[in-house]
């Protein structure tokens, strides 16, 4: 090599300029807020760090919102934000968080569950680090996360994940999956102490309802559906026909399984009075033979490669040319959301819970997701809650 | 922060002082020289805690 000072010098000032561009653009994308606008129901914000103290200072610390009405009810409690790569969760919460009114009974809102998986990316997948969608007033920009925590915050992962208390052998990475750590406990891994907290919220506030809202893949056979244990099955069942008959879409109740742990929908109702839900609506975007992951598959959940699967009969939802967009995916789960009240409310009068003006399947599908979003720019400042 | 993970860490600023010094060390191969610093940014970002 002939003059190895200089190769070097343009070889590190080369290993600076990926450095900086690179780190820069993730920790930009690890310290964005999102402003939400708070809603007509809100009543007050806690965190998650005031039912579980070991999460005080951490990454894993994120707000949860009570929206309570007037005449005392029931609670039902609503997670998303779960897998932070699959964000129809998290803006059907938002947008009731931005629109619903609680007449009767709580609604407790945790749309960043795992707060560190928000703040974690995908790069090695494609994963664009943000989305946009469109809104009455402009673009309303979104981080898109991962679905584990970020291993900045959880660090290092065991070769075995044992669960706790049941000490079932789980995969390393779920360590760091917030809905493999459920019941949790107050000193374990951080994602343990984040299901601990939520767990101590649903046993101090005696929640009757626990919705868990995610998305899963096409080729997935858990997707597109209402996952119940024996508890809550009656309810998750009357649910799902009645969307189908009322609203034209299908949600079919999927069984809890008893022999595999950590999941919200298992735990929640072994170790709390809560009933749990956890709900999956179809995001082509996850599913492994696809095009690149770009911002526009992951909005209207169109692709060549899924289109000629579902030809082949390989999908485990109907998949046409229109895709899945994610409207569609968020009006399902907010009608499904408010079927489930509905019909807990039906059984149980004396506790039963009474929103209004959270936008339905058909709403939305004709609105757009966006629709339903306010501008923080128009609203006084303490109205506008960053998260 | 655990005391584990700041083990880890340590490690980790172990890993990239090597890598240093054997991109200081090297003087023949160009290859090497590159493979060296693209394998130094995840550690690098690990320390500063970007990634």
């Amino acid at each position: 090599m002939k003059r190895p000072g200089i190769v070097k010098a343009v070889l590190v000032l080369l290993f600076l300029v990926f450095l900086v561009q690179g780190g820069l653009r993730l920790y930009r994308h690890r310290h964005f807020e999102v402003p939400v606008v708070a809603g007509p129901g809100l009543t007050r914000v806690a965190r998650l760090s005031d039912f579980g103290p070991g999460l005080k200072g951490t990454m894993a610390d994120t707000p949860v919102y009570f929206l309570e009405g007037k005449e005392p009810g029931g609670k039902a409690i609503l997670f998303s934000n779960t897998h932070a790569n699959e964000p129809e969760g998290l803006l059907a919460v938002l947008l009731i968080l931005e629109n619903a009114v609680v007449d009767k009974g709580s609604l407790i809102l945790i749309p960043q569950f795992n707060h560190s998986a928000g703040r974690n990316t995908r790069p090695g997948d494609g994963y664009p680090l943000y989305f946009e969608i469109p809104t009455d007033w402009g673009k309303k920009k979104f981080r898109m996360g991962n679905r584990d925590a970020s291993p900045l915050d959880q660090w290092p992962d065991p070769d075995v994940y044992i669960h706790y208390p049941d000490r079932q052998l789980l995969s390393y990475i779920d360590a760091r999956n917030a809905n493999r750590t459920w019941p949790g406990r107050p000193d374990g891994p951080l994602m343990e102490k984040v299901t601990f907290a939520a767990m101590e919220i649903m046993r101090g506030q005696k929640v009757d309802i626990a919705i868990d809202i995610h998305g899963a893949e096409t080729m997935f056979p858990v997707t597109n559906c209402i996952v119940a244990p024996d508890k809550s099955n009656r309810i998750a069942t009357m649910a799902a026909l009645t969307v189908k008959a009322k609203e034209g879409f299908d949600s079919h109740v999927e069984p809890s399984p008893t022999g595999f742990r950590g999941l919200s929908h298992r735990e929640i109702g072994d170790f709390s009075e809560t009933l749990p839900f956890l709900l999956e609506a179809p995001i082509p975007f996850l599913d492994q033979p696809t095009g690149p992951k770009t911002e526009k598959f992951l909005l209207d959940g169109k692709d060549p490669f899924l289109l000629s699967l579902a030809q082949k009969k390989k999908l485990f939802v109907p998949y046409d040319a229109s895709g899945w967009p994610l409207e569609k995916r968020v009006g399902q789960h907010c009608s499904v959301i408010l079927e489930i009240l509905r019909q807990y409310s039906k059984k149980n009068p004396d506790r039963s819970i009474l929103v209004r003006d959270i936008p339905r399947y058909a709403e939305l599908a004709q609105n757009g997701v966006g629709h339903y979003f306010h501008d923080p720019s128009g609203v006084e400042k303490d109205k506008v809650l960053l998260d | 922060m655990s005391f584990i993970m700041i083990l880890y860490y340590l490690i980790t600023a172990y890993l990239a002082v090597l890598l240093i010094w054997n991109f200081v060390l090297e003087k023949k191969k160009v290859e090497e020289l590159a493979q060296y610093l693209l394998v130094l940014i995840p550690l690098v970002l690990r320390i500063l805690r970007i990634k």
